[in-house]
C-alpha cells in the first residue's frame, strides 16, 4: 500500500505490513470458512423441516460464509496494529502524518459496496424463491406457493392446506376451513404439502413462530397475515408467541406435529366428525379471515352485541351516545 | 472540602441509595406472588378436592370493581383471595367451582367445549337466589356460550389441555339476582352455578399457570386487561408439588 | 459565520457581573428543592382535576382507575417542577416588565460549591456537570433492573419474581436505557465540549439547554413511578393494543417517554443553532472537530425524529384516557399505525444512540494514536450518510408484521446500504492506527474495545437485515444480543472512554489508574461473555421477554445471567472509582494530560466561566498531529483588531484567517 508518509523510513526495510496482513487474513478466513460451511451449515438453526427453514438455513450459512473473513479481518487488523504500532515506552512523538489515501478509501468502499449489493440481491431471490421464506405477507401475499386451493384437502395431489391460526390471550388455536371448519389446540401438518397459513389475533398483537417450520408471522386483530410454508420431514414443532402480549407472553406456545399425509387426514376428519357430534362446528362462528368478536349474530335478543370493545358489558362509550361505532 | 465533610456527603449517599435499594426490593418481595397465599391441597386415597369460587366483585379497597376468583382453604373452610393453589403430583383432582358472576359471551366460542377433564364433561347445578336448586344435576361437555346466557368464566390450564367453561346463573332470570356481598357464600343472598370435574395432576412437579378465556376485565381495551391478566384475580398458578 | 457581537468588551473585567439575589440565603433561592415542592403540589392539583373531569367516565368506573387524573398530574406535576426550579422567572419577570440581566449565564456560575448544581444555573459547563451526574445515576438504575431480569432467567422453571413483575422489571430497563441514554453523550459532553470544541463562548439558547437538563430527573421519577402503579406490560417498545388495555403503570410510560423526547429536542435544537451560528473565526467545517460533527448530525435527528415519539405518546395516551381509537382496530384504528410511528422514531433513536459514541472514539482515537485521523471526510461522509439512510430504513422492524410484501426487499436493501457509511467510520478507525504510535491509556483501550463491539453489533445487523434471515431472528434474542451489543458495547464504552478522557478537564481530578482498568478489563470481559451466548440462545429459539424459556437452554442461560452479575460487579468498580477519586483521592490534574491539540485542552481547568477571555481564532485542524512545524489549533489571544479586521477582508487577508 502507498502511503504519504512525510519521514522516510532509514535503510532498514519497512515491513510490507499490508503484504503481511492480507496473507494471515487469507489464511484465517479459509479456516474459519470451511468448517462453517461443511461442519457447521448441515446443522444451522433454524433446521431443515421445511422449505422455508431450509432455506433461512441456507441464507444464514452465506451470511455466516461471508461476515466471518470481514469480522476476521477488522479484528486481525487492530490485534497486527496494537501489536506492531504501539509506542515503545519514553517515546513521545507523533506518528506518521497521513491524512488520507484514496486508493485505500476507494478500494473499501467500492468493495463493501459490492457485498452489500450481492447480499441485497441474494436477500431477495431467498426471499421470492420459497414464496416468501416463511415470513407473514399480510393479506395480500405477493409469492405464494404453487398449488391448488381446493374447498377439502386430499392427500397425494398438489392441494394446498389452509391452517387458521387464531392467536389470542394466552393461547393459539387452530381452524381448519377446509375440514368444515373445525378448530383445535393442537396443529398437526401434512409432510410434503404446501401449507398456507392465516394468522389473526382477537386481541392484541402476538405473533406464529413455528421455530422448526421457519415461519413467523404477526398476528394483528383484524388483520390477516399469511404465511407459506412445505413441512418436509416429520417430526415436532415447537410454536411460540413472540410478540409481547401481556401478562402470560412467555408462557403461550403449544407444539405441533408434522405427520404422514393419511394419518394427518384421518386425524383431522375423526376431530371434524367429534366436533360435528357435539355440536361445537355449529356454535363456533362461520369461518372467516378475520373476526370482530364484538359482534355476535348467534346471540338472541338478550345480547345481540357485546356493547364495546372493553368486555363484561363495559362500554367503551356508554349507551346513551347517539351513535355506536 | 474537608475530609470530615467529605466522608460525611459519601456516607449520606450511601445510605440514600441503600434506602432506595431496600425500598424497591421489600416492593417486589412484597410483590403479587410473595404476598399472595399459597392453598395447600393435601391428598387423601389418592384423591384431591380443590375448591374455587368466582364473584362479580370483590371485597378490597383499592379495586372494588375487578372481578375476582377465591380459592377455599381446605382446613379453616374460609375463602382466601387467592389465586395460587398447590396439588401433589399424579393424584386425580375433583375439583369444584361456584359461579357467582353473571354471564359474558366468550371471545372464541372454542372454549364452550370441555376439554381435558375425566370422561370429557362436567356437572352443572344451578342455585337460585334463596339457595334452593333449579333443576337437577346436568352433565355437559359443551355449555354455548354464545347460545344463551349461561357461561361466566372458564377455568383452563393451558399446559395441561384442561379448558372448562364454567357455568353461570342465567342472569336474565330474576330468580337469579347476583350476589352483593363478597367473597359470596351460598346463603348470602345470590344466585349460583355448582360445577365440578375431575382431572389427574401430571406426574411430574411444575408450575402449571391457569387462567380464564372470557374477557371480563370491565373497562379495558378487549375485556383483557385488569383483573384477567394479575396474580391472585383471574389467574393464578396451580403448582404441583411432590405427593 | 457569526462571531461575538461585541468581542473587543467580551473580556469580563475583574470576576465577572455580580450574581443577582446573593444576598438571600440557599433555601429561598429556587433550586431542587422548591422544585420538589412544586411538583408535590402539581401533581396533587392535576389528581384533583382529573377526578373531577373523569371520575364519571365508565372506563374509570369499571376499572377503579382513573387515568385522566394520573397524565394530569404528571402533566402539573412536571409544571410546578419547573416553576419550582425558577424555569419561568426570567420569562415572568419579561411579562411583568422588568429587563433581563445582562450575563445570565454567569448567574451563579461563579460561586463557589456545589449549589449551583442543584439549581437552574444557565452555564452550559454547569449543566454538563449536571448531566454527567444524572446520565450515571439513570444508567446505574436501568443497570439494577437488568440484574433482576438475569436473576429470575437463571432458572426456566423457578420464578423469583411473579410473572408480571418480570415484565415490570423488562419494561423499566429497556425504557430507562432507550430513553435516557439517547442523551448519555451528548448531554455531559456534548453540552459540555460542544462549544467549547467550536471556540464559542456560550451556547445559543442557555435557557432551554437547562430546560432540557431539568427534564431529565422529572422523567426519570416518573418512569419508576409506574413501579408504584403496577408498571406497564408492553417492555420500551408500548405496543398497541396491549399499550391501551394496560393497567394505570402505562401512562408514565408514555408521559415519561414523551417528556423526555421534549428534552431531546430542546438540546438538539440548542445544539444546531450554536453549532451553525457560534463558531470561533477560522473554524471552517473542514476543521469542525468529529465529536462536533457528531454532535451536529445526532441533533438534527432529534429535532426531526423525536416529535413523532411525543405525537405517537400523546395518541396512545388519548387512547386511554379520552378513548380515542387511533390504535384499536375493531374500532376503526390501526395497531400498525403506532408501530409505524413508534419506528420512525425508533429507528433514528438508535443512530442518535450511535453517532455521539463514533464521535466521541474519533477523538479518543486520534490523540492516542498521535496522527491525523485517516480520511476526515469520509468521516463526516459515513457519519452524514447514516444520519441520511437512517429515515429509510425503519420497516426492518416489521418485517414479519404483515406489511406489504413488496415493500420488504427495498428495506433489506436500504438496511443493508446503512452498513456502508457505518464502515467507514471502521476505515477511518482502521486506517488512523496504521504507522501509528499507540498509546494504551484508559479512553484508548474502551475506543479498541468499541471498534470490536460495534464489529459484531454491525454485522450482526447484517444478518437482521436479510429478510429470510430475520424470519427466525426476528424478536429473539439474537436481536438482543444485536442491539446491546451496538447499543452498550458501542455508545456506553464510549461514554466510560469519554469520562475517563474528559474528566480531568470538567473537574480537574483523574480517575484512579488501577481500578480504571480493572473496571475496562472486566466489563470488557463480561460484557462478551454475557451478550456473545445470547446470539445462539436467540438462534436456538427463545423469544424476548419471557420469563421461562425450553429447558435445553438452561445452561446457557446461567452462564449469561453470571456474567451479567460479574458485568454489574466492574459497573460497581467503576462507581467504587469516580465516587473515591471525585470525593477522597482527588488526584489534581489540572494540565493537559493526554498532550491533546484540540481546543478544549488548551484552557485552563476549569475552564474560566466565559469559556474564553478573548474569542480564539482557530488556525488549524485538531487533528494535525506528526505534522512539522504544524500551528497549534487557536491562538487563545489574538491581537485587537482581528476580529473586526476579519469581518472587513482586507485584516482577514493580513491576518490570514478566513472570513
Amino acid at each position: 500500500m502507498s502511503t504519504t508518509d512525510t519521514q522516510q523510513t532509514p535503510a532498514a526495510a519497512e515491513p510490507r505490513h499490508g503484504l503481511r496482513l492480507l496473507v494471515i487474513w487469507l489464511i484465517l478466513s479459509l479456516a474459519a470458512c470451511l468448517p462453517i460451511w461443511f461442519l457447521w451449515y448441515p446443522h444451522m438453526p433454524p433446521g431443515r423441516m421445511s422449505s422455508s427453514a431450509r432455506h433461512q438455513q441456507f441464507d444464514i450459512a452465506i451470511l455466516a460464509v461471508i461476515a466471518a473473513p470481514v469480522v476476521i479481518g477488522v479484528v486481525l487488523y487492530f490485534v497486527y496494529a496494537i501489536v506492531v504500532w504501539r509506542a515503545k515506552p519514553g517515546d513521545d512523538s507523533d506518528g506518521a502524518p497521513i491524512q488520507g489515501n484514496t486508493a485505500v478509501q476507494a478500494t473499501w468502499i467500492i468493495g463493501t459496496s459490492a457485498i452489500v449489493l450481492f447480499l441485497a440481491v441474494f436477500g431477495t431471490v431467498e426471499l421470492i424463491g420459497p414464496a416468501g421464506a416463511g415470513a407473514g405477507e399480510g393479506p395480500s401475499p405477493i409469492w405464494t406457493l404453487a398449488g391448488t386451493k381446493t374447498a377439502t384437502w386430499t392427500p397425494g395431489g398438489k392441494d394446498i392446506l389452509e391452517v387458521q391460526v387464531i392467536a389470542q390471550q394466552w393461547t393459539f388455536s387452530y381452524r381448519y376451513p377446509q375440514f368444515g371448519g373445525m378448530e383445535s389446540v393442537d396443529l398437526y401438518l401434512p409432510i410434503d404439502t404446501p401449507v398456507e397459513f392465516h394468522v389473526t389475533s382477537l386481541d392484541v398483537i402476538h405473533s406464529f413462530w413455528a421455530y422448526q417450520l421457519g415461519v413467523k408471522a404477526d398476528a394483528n386483530p383484524m388483520v390477516d397475515n399469511v404465511a407459506y410454508t412445505t413441512p418436509e420431514q416429520l417430526g415436532s414443532i415447537s410454536v411460540r408467541c413472540n410478540e409481547l402480549c401481556g401478562i402470560w407472553h412467555a408462557a403461550m406456545y403449544n407444539y405441533g406435529h408434522v405427520v404422514s399425509q393419511t394419518a394427518f387426514q384421518s386425524w383431522a376428519s375423526g376431530v371434524q366428525a367429534k366436533e360435528q357430534a357435539d355440536g361445537l362446528l355449529a356454535a363456533l362462528p362461520p369461518y372467516s379471515l378475520t373476526y370482530d368478536p364484538t359482534v355476535i349474530p348467534q346471540l338472541g335478543s338478550n345480547l345481540v352485541k357485546v356493547v364495546g370493545v372493553t368486555g363484561a358489558a363495559g362500554y367503551y362509550y356508554p349507551s346513551n351516545y347517539p351513535v355506536q361505532p | 472540602m474537608s475530609v470530615a465533610a467529605r466522608a460525611a456527603a459519601l456516607i449520606a449517599a450511601f445510605l440514600i441509595v441503600v434506602g432506595a435499594g431496600v425500598f424497591v426490593a421489600f416492593y417486589y418481595i412484597g410483590s403479587a406472588t410473595t404476598q399472595l397465599t399459597t392453598i395447600h391441597y393435601a391428598a387423601s386415597g389418592g384423591q384431591v378436592s380443590v375448591v374455587l369460587q368466582e364473584d362479580p366483585s370483590n371485597n378490597t379497597a383499592t379495586k372494588p370493581d375487578w372481578v375476582s376468583y377465591y380459592t377455599q382453604d381446605p382446613t379453616t373452610k374460609q375463602w382466601v383471595h387467592t389465586t395460587l393453589f398447590s396439588i401433589p403430583a399424579g393424584t386425580k383432582v375433583n375439583m369444584t367451582i361456584y359461579g357467582y358472576d353473571g354471564c359474558t359471551p366468550l371471545r372464541n366460542n372454542y372454549w364452550s367445549q370441555v376439554q381435558g377433564t375425566i370422561g370429557g364433561t362436567v356437572t352443572v347445578q344451578q342455585y337460585s337466589k334463596h339457595n334452593t336448586t333449579l333443576g337437577g344435576p346436568k352433565t355437559e361437555s359443551l355449555i354455548n356460550s354464545w347460545a344463551d346466557c349461561n357461561v361466566a368464566h372458564t377455568f383452563a390450564i393451558p399446559a395441561m389441555g384442561l379448558y372448562v367453561p364454567v357455568a353461570s346463573p342465567n342472569a336474565q332470570n330474576s330468580v337469579n339476582n347476583l350476589c352483593s356481598s363478597f367473597p359470596c357464600t351460598p346463603t348470602s343472598g345470590g344466585a349460583y352455578s355448582l360445577e365440578t370435574f375431575s382431572f389427574i395432576a401430571p406426574s411430574h412437579t411444575g408450575d402449571y399457570r391457569w387462567q380464564c378465556l372470557i374477557p371480563c376485565g370491565g373497562g379495558y381495551l378487549d375485556g383483557n386487561g385488569g383483573p384477567m391478566q394479575t396474580l391472585g384475580w383471574m389467574t393464578g398458578f396451580m403448582y404441583v408439588v411432590p405427593s | 459565520m457569526a462571531i461575538e457581537v461585541q468581542p473587543e468588551r467580551a473580556e469580563p473585567t475583574g470576576r465577572g457581573p455580580e450574581p443577582a439575589g446573593t444576598g438571600r440565603p440557599w433555601w429561598l433561592r429556587p433550586g431542587v428543592h422548591t422544585g420538589l415542592i412544586g411538583a408535590v403540589i402539581g401533581y396533587l392539583l392535576g389528581h384533583f382535576l382529573g377526578n373531577f373531569l373523569a371520575g364519571g367516565y365508565s372506563r374509570s368506573a369499571l376499572s377503579d382507575a382513573n387515568d385522566v387524573a394520573i397524565v394530569l398530574g404528571y402533566a402539573l406535576a412536571v409544571v410546578g417542577w419547573l416553576a419550582g426550579l425558577g424555569v419561568f422567572n426570567d420569562l415572568f419577570g419579561l411579562m411583568l416588565g422588568r429587563p433581563l440581566p445582562e450575563e445570565p449565564r454567569l448567574y451563579g456560575a461563579e460561586d463557589p460549591g456545589l449549589a449551583k448544581y442543584f439549581r437552574y444555573t444557565l452555564d452550559h459547563k454547569v449543566v454538563g456537570i449536571q448531566y454527567l451526574f444524572g446520565m450515571v445515576t439513570y444508567f446505574l438504575t436501568g443497570g439494577l433492573f437488568a440484574m433482576a431480569i438475569r436473576a429470575e432467567l437463571l432458572s426456566p422453571s423457578y420464578h423469583l419474581i411473579g410473572p408480571e413483575q418480570y415484565l415490570m422489571v423488562v419494561g423499566e430497563h429497556g425504557t430507562m436505557m432507550m430513553m435516557m441514554m439517547s442523551s448519555v453523550i451528548l448531554g455531559p459532553f456534548g453540552q459540555y465540549f460542544g462549544p467549547l470544541l467550536i471556540g464559542s463562548k456560550r451556547v445559543a439558547f442557555p435557557r432551554l439547554e437547562a430546560l432540557g437538563f431539568w427534564l431529565t430527573p422529572a422523567a426519570y421519577v416518573i418512569l419508576l413511578s409506574a413501579l408504584m402503579f403496577g408498571g406497564f406490560p408492553t417492555g420500551w417498545t408500548g405496543y398497541e393494543p396491549l399499550a391501551t388495555q394496560a393497567t394505570s403503570g402505562m401512562d408514565a410510560y408514555f408521559f415519561a417517554f414523551g417528556l423526555m423526547g421534549i428534552s431531546m429536542i430542546l438540546a438538539g435544537f440548542n445544539m444546531i443553532v450554536t453549532i451553525i451560528n457560534y463558531r470561533a473565526p477560522g473554524m471552517r467545517w473542514g476543521r469542525l472537530p468529529v465529536f462536533v460533527w457528531s454532535m451536529f448530525m445526532v441533533s438534527f435527528l432529534q429535532v426531526l425524529a423525536v416529535p413523532v415519539l411525543v405525537g405517537a405518546c400523546y395518541m396512545g395516551l388519548t387512547d386511554r384516557t379520552f378513548q380515542t381509537a387511533f390504535f384499536t382496530n375493531q374500532l376503526g384504528g390501526s395497531s400498525y399505525l403506532y408501530e409505524d410511528l413508534f419506528w420512525f422514531f425508533g429507528h433514528p433513536e438508535v443512530y442518535i444512540l450511535a453517532l455521539p459514541g463514533f464521535g466521541v472514539i474519533a477523538e479518543i482515537v486520534a490523540v492516542f494514536c498521535r496522527k491525523p485521523l485517516f480520511g476526515y471526510k469520509i468521516m463526516v461522509a459515513g457519519m452524514f450518510g447514516v444520519t441520511i439512510l437512517s429515515w429509510f430504513v425503519w420497516q426492518h422492524h416489521l418485517f414479519d408484521s404483515g406489511i406489504n410484501p413488496d415493500m420488504r426487499p427495498l428495506f433489506m436493501l436500504t438496511t443493508e446500504l446503512i452498513s456502508i457509511p457505518t464502515g467507514f467510520i471502521f476505515l477511518v478507525g482502521m486506517g488512523t492506527f496504521w504507522k501509528a504510535k499507540i498509546r494504551f491509556s484508559i479512553p484508548m483501550l474502551f475506543a479498541l474495545a468499541f471498534y470490536f463491539n460495534f464489529l459484531i453489533g454491525g454485522i450482526s445487523g447484517v444478518f437482521l437485515s436479510d429478510v429470510p434471515a430475520d424470519t427466525t431472528e426476528h424478536g429473539s434474542f439474537f436481536v438482543m444480543a444485536h442491539f446491546h451489543y451496538t447499543i452498550m458495547g458501542g455508545l456506553i464504552f464510549a461514554f466510560f472512554g469519554g469520562i475517563y478522557y474528559w474528566l480531568p478537564k470538567m473537574t480537574g481530578i483523574k480517575l484512579n489508574e488501577t481500578l480504571g482498568k480493572i473496571h475496562f478489563w472486566t466489563m470488557f470481559i463480561f460484557f462478551n461473555s454475557t451478550f456473545l451466548p445470547l446470539f445462539a440462545l436467540g438462534m436456538m429459539g427463545m423469544p424476548r421477554r419471557v420469563f421461562e424459556y425450553a429447558r435445553n437452554l438452561e445452561t446457557l442461560n446461567d452462564w449469561v445471567s453470571i456474567s451479567a452479575f460479574l458485568l454489574g460487579v466492574s459497573m460497581l468498580i467503576f462507581l467504587i472509582n469516580f465516587v473515591m477519586s471525585m470525593l477522597f483521592w482527588r488526584e489534581r490534574e489540572v494540565g493537559n494530560p493526554w498532550r491533546a491539540r484540540s481546543l478544549e485542552w488548551q484552557l485552563s481547568t476549569p475552564p474560566p466561566p466565559e469559556n474564553f477571555k478573548r474569542v480564539p481564532v482557530i488556525l488549524s485542524s485538531p487533528y494535525d498531529y506528526g505534522i512539522k512545524d504544524a500551528p497549534p489549533v487557536a491562538d487563545l489571544n489574538p491581537p485587537l483588531g482581528v476580529i473586526g479586521g476579519a469581518y472587513s477582508g482586507a485584516g482577514a487577508r493580513a491576518a490570514g484567517v478566513e472570513a
